[in-house]
């Protein structure tokens, strides 16, 4: 007898329960001297069907265990004791009433629990939870002396809470976070179809309601206070805001515990110790918790067939549900959300009889991924077969869902980038899983980078992802709204003519004149840099503030911590060895990162806002003023030592560089400018690659145009030779104001040459031979704008009002304690999240 | 139990743009509409980037909801709820916020 191991089960609920059955019926019974810790004051009962002990089922008739079930088969249950820790050297477990259980094998089947949203005030009285039957005694206890009933959460548990309420006789209340019921199972469409049915049944929904306070009210118990300065008052709460695993004992042994919660384990539902298994609602398999118990049971015949050693693996589970919701059908199925590459989507939706369905299938339409049923789900289980055992389906899947068959079918062209292309870097997203996403309804950018966290990262990948998307849409047949933003029926270009003829100086105005709404930060920054390449007015005057975007509003450089960069301008390159060591002195002074950028000049990180006019200051006294590093406007010209010292150099980049860069500089326009000049045409300064090139030949410059660095390389054209200086100047005057005027949101030139009409040869018409009759009207614009620069530093500093933001609070002098540096190389830089976290403590410790 | 605390006095605010205010030891946001006439409040902490520079984005509004967009990666945050528009799973917090005699004051739980 004593050769048998011992085996110790943690959890007496609906799996640990089902775990003890299976092992029993194994081979494995004789193995093992069986010890299981019951937390609560009964054996398994069914907790899926606990809400019928509101309907008249006592506590016996939910037992899942019948009453000599563990003397027969000989297992030691401690009742309403729970285990408190486990210790995997000794391989003990110890329990809250100090029983010690040394074992060969531990199987934890914790289960979860259910979430409280940590609002002030949810540790009120009558502030409940739906887990236990001690919950619902609870509940019944606290509705005697309620009229209304509010159930925090609007997922599969908190509906069925809500119909516990109103059977309680409650005025019932459901409050959902997200924007629709059911999040986790049903689309918009499903989602909206059961709120409309179930508001119809007299319980009120609302949605998009962050609960930020709950204190005494006035008529009731409670007042909920949401986070939009609504209030709800309520006698009795409900929370049913999702369930997190029960992994603490887990976890105080240092058992491998998911980022959000589990107890990690492997397809033998072993745990990263091998003699410790975790099955149920408290174990991760692959980053999924399941929340159902269907899987739970199978993980718990997992282990029961490894323990006697017979094969067997848990690879997942279908997570389909079909429920009747307070009379309602309700059914989701597989990849309701159409997440799987490439997946299409069929929409059914009768408004009179209230019934909602939505299939989910391959790209190639031939299976069946997922399916959302709403109002009659009839079709469930014929849906789950096509599902799960990969059914071909019909030639028209969406004879499916439809009363009547339909002909229609969506067809696609062919592509210019292959599917495969990866458009996000960040998120390694290639072009075919945007496609997808597009097909499964995705219309807008803000859409895709949800669908697929394209453009969600750096966002460098935004206009690769708008032109897929346009270009995807146009296929589909969709029209493509070359709108800016939905506050504007215009384009950039438009509301340039807009602001030009109707003279308009403020987008107040102008949106008073043509949009509608308030705006966002897309057609804010359009025309705030429209302004300024219009009026050139001082960016931060009053109506401008709320137009620029952050670095534009504090003249730096945004960094990941929060800090900025600030770059001086350095002309052409050129610096004295006292500018060098005034640039020095600043950085050294202010704790700054110091760096070469690749625009021939030196960028100083790290700096905090209220230091940012301080070190302005001191720049503009060493002779510096702002480089515009910050702004859609002209950033460096380039250049190469040129005939100066160059042994090769025929003419002088330098000198030509440094003019060009004050000539331009401050100029806004759709997106930065860059500009090149070399001194022979071994191109050191890489004129080829700018905006605008400019390369020394024997009679004269050469000038090139519409050249990008960058994420799209683009070698510039050559514009036109042999200039001399005064009519290369024209020529770039004019070029850059037709640009400023014609070009979309945020395109470089190289782009904005590529889609104009005509290309080069138009824009050598309208330059060269002024086909427009423009000429002279470009000039005198740039003229204007050359006339009225500022260095928008020493106009800050020059204003107290402007300083005023420069400061981390309006309302205190310290500093923002989350930036926090670290040494490298002999420099500062952003501690990262681990080493942030041990300042934190340290700074606690002391 | 909550109360209003006096945070700045109007001409602290920025006109359809944001400050960061400290109270109580929390860093909060705090956006001005004139349009609207109103103050907005939340939290300054970005969930996305982790700094503290939520009060630096821009303002206005999407589908008839009044939004933040932060200024490090763009997301866009409900004014009136603090939850992500890209992902509802994620909010950051939110505070009844008004001007009162030119005050501005914000309401917090204790
Ligand atoms: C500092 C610097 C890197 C360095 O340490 O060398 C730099 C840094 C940044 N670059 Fe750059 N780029 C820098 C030279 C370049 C160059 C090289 C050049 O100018 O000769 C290129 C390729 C040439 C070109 O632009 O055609 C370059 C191509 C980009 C691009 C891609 C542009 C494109 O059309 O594809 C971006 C993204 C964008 O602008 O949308 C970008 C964006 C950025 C931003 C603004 C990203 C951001 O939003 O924070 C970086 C912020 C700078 C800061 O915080 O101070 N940077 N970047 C360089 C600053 C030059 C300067 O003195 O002003
Ligand atoms: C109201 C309601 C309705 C539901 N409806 C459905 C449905 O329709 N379909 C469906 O598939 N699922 C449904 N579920 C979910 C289902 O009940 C769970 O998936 C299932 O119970 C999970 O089983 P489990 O053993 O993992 O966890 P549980 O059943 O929760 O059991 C875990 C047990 O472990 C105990 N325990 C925890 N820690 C310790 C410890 N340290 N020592 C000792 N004991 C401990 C707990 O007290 C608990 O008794 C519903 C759940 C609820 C609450
Ligand atoms: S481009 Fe010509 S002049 Fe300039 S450095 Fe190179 S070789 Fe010398
Ligand atoms: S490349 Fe797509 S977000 Fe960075």
């Amino acid at each position: 007898m004593n050769t048998k191991q011992t085996l110790v089960v943690i959890g007496n609920g609906m799996v640990g329960q089902h775990f003890l059955t299976k092992l029993v019926e194994s081979a494995a019974k004789d193995h093992f001297h069986i010890v299981t810790f019951c937390e609560e004051p009964r054996a398994a009962y069914d907790r899926v069907h606990l809400s019928e002990y509101f309907t008249g089922k006592s506590a016996e008739d939910l037992s899942l265990v019948s009453a000599d079930f563990f003397a027969e088969h000989g297992i030691e249950i401690h009742l309403g004791d729970k285990a408190a820790t486990i210790d995997r050297q000794q391989k003990q477990v110890t329990s809250a009433k100090g029983v010690v259980i040394r074992y060969d094998k531990l199987v934890l089947a914790t289960g979860s629990y259910p979430f409280v949203p940590p609002v002030p005030g949810h540790e009120r009285a009558q502030c409940l939870v739906y887990r236990t039957i001690e919950d619902l005694e609870a509940i019944k206890a606290a509705a005697e002396n309620s009229k209304i009933g509010t159930v925090v959460g609007g997922g599969l548990l908190g509906l069925e809470a809500a119909k516990a309420l109103t059977d309680l006789g409650l005025e019932t209340h459901v409050v959902e976070f997200a924007p629709r019921l059911m999040a986790v199972q049903l689309d918009d469409g499903g989602g909206a179809m059961l709120r409309h049915k179930i508001q119809a049944l007299g319980v009120k929904v609302h949605l998009n309601k962050n609960t930020s306070l709950i204190d005494d009210g006035e008529q009731c118990l409670h007042k909920m206070n949401f986070a939009d300065g609504e209030v709800l008052e309520t006698d009795l709460i409900l929370f049913s805001a999702g369930i997190r695993p029960r992994d603490d004992i887990a976890r105080a042994c240092g058992l491998e515990i998911g980022p959000r919660g589990g107890i990690v384990i492997d397809n033998q539902c072993k745990t990263s110790d091998p003699h410790i298994y975790a099955i149920g609602e408290c174990a991760l398999w692959n980053g999924q918790i399941f929340g159902l118990v269907a899987p739970g049971y199978t993980m718990a015949r997992t282990v029961a067939a490894d323990l006697s050693g017979t094969e067997a693996s848990f690879t997942g589970a279908d997570m389909s549900t079909k429920l009747k919701l307070m009379g309602v059908d309700v059914a989701s199925i597989g990849d309701a959300h159409a997440r799987t590459q490439g997946a299409m989507v069929y929409t059914y939706q009768n408004g009179s009889r209230e019934i909602y369905k939505r299939l989910v299938v391959s790209q190639d339409k031939k299976q069946l991924l997922g399916a959302v049923l709403v109002g009659e789900a009839s079709g469930y289980s014929t849906l789950l077969q096509y599902c799960l055992n990969g059914i071909e389906l019909p030639e028209n899947p969406d004879a499916l869902i439809l009363p009547q068959r339909s002909d229609e079918s969506v067809g696609l062209g062919p592509d210019a980038l292959p599917a495969s292309a990866q458009i996000c870097s960040c998120h390694d997203v290639s072009k075919g899983q945007i496609c997808g996403a597009i097909e499964a309804g995705c219309t807008t950018i803000g859409q895709l980078k949800s669908a697929t966290k394209a453009a969600s990262g750096c966002g460098g990948c935004a206009p690769l992802l708008k032109s897929v998307l346009d270009c995807e849409l146009i296929k589909l047949g969709v029209e493509v709204s070359t709108d800016i933003c939905e506050h504007f029926p215009h384009t950039r270009q438009d509301l340039y003519n807009l602001i030009m003829v109707e003279q308009i100086k403020t987008f107040d105005d102008l949106l008073d004149k043509h949009g509608r709404g308030l705006g966002c930060e897309v057609c804010k920054q359009a025309v705030g840099s429209i302004l300024a390449s219009y009026w050139n007015d001082y960016i931060l005057e009053k109506p401008h503030i709320g137009l620029q975007d952050t670095n534009d509003t504090y003249l730096a450089n945004m960094q990941k911590d929060g800090t900025y960069s600030v770059v001086p301008r350095v002309t052409g390159g050129e610096i004295t060895p006292d500018g060098l060591i005034a640039l020095g002195q600043v950085a050294k002074k202010y704790g700054l990162y110091t760096k070469i950028t690749g625009g021939q000049r030196v960028d100083l990180f790290g700096a905090r806002v209220e230091q940012l006019p301080l070190i302005w200051n001191e720049l503009i006294e060493a002779g510096f003023e702002s480089g515009h590093a910050y702004g859609k406007s002209l950033r460096t010209v380039k250049s190469c030592v040129g005939s100066t010292w160059c042994r090769f150099g025929i003419d002088d980049s330098v000198g030509l560089a440094i003019e060009l860069e004050n000539r331009y500089k401050g100029l806004r326009a759709p997106h930065k400018i860059k500009f090149a000049v070399s001194g022979c045409t071994r191109e050191c300064a890489e004129a080829q690659g700018k905006d605008i090139g400019v390369i020394a030949t024997e009679n004269g410059w050469n000038l090139y145009v519409c050249g990008n660095g960058g994420m799209k390389p683009r070698h510039a054209d050559l514009f036109a030779t042999n200039l001399d200086k005064a009519t290369l100047i024209k020529y770039i005057d004019r070029v850059l104001i037709f640009y400023v005027r014609t070009a979309a949101r945020l395109q470089r030139t190289s782009v904005w040459m590529e889609n104009m009409e005509g290309g080069l040869d138009y824009l050598k018409a309208v330059i060269l031979e002024d086909r427009l009759g423009l000429a002279d009207e470009l000039e005198q614009q740039m003229q204007h704008v050359i006339d009225t620069y500022q260095c928008e530093w020493k106009t800050t500093l020059q204003d107290e009002q402007k300083l005023k933001r420069f400061r981390h609070f309006v309302n205190s002098d310290q500093a923002d304690d989350n930036v926090v540096f670290v040494e490298e190389r002999g420099q500062v830089r952003p501690a990262n999240v681990e080493e942030r976290k041990h300042f934190k403590l340290i700074e606690e410790a002391a | 139990m909550s109360k209003w605390i006096d945070v700045c006095h109007i001409d602290d605010l920025q006109p359809d743009s944001g400050v960061c205010a400290l109270v109580e030891g929390r860093q909060i946001a705090i956006f001005y509409l004139p349009r609207l006439n109103a103050v907005y409040a939340i939290g300054n902490f970005d969930p996305f980037s982790e700094a503290n520079v939520l009060s630096r984005g821009m303002v206005g509004d999407l589908g008839g909801q009044l939004m933040l967009a932060s200024p490090m990666y763009k997301q866009h945050f409900n004014l009136q709820t603090g939850i992500c528009f890209e992902d509802a799973a994620i909010s950051v917090p939110a505070y009844p916020a008004r001007i009162d005699n030119d005050r501005v004051a914000i309401r917090m739980s204790e």
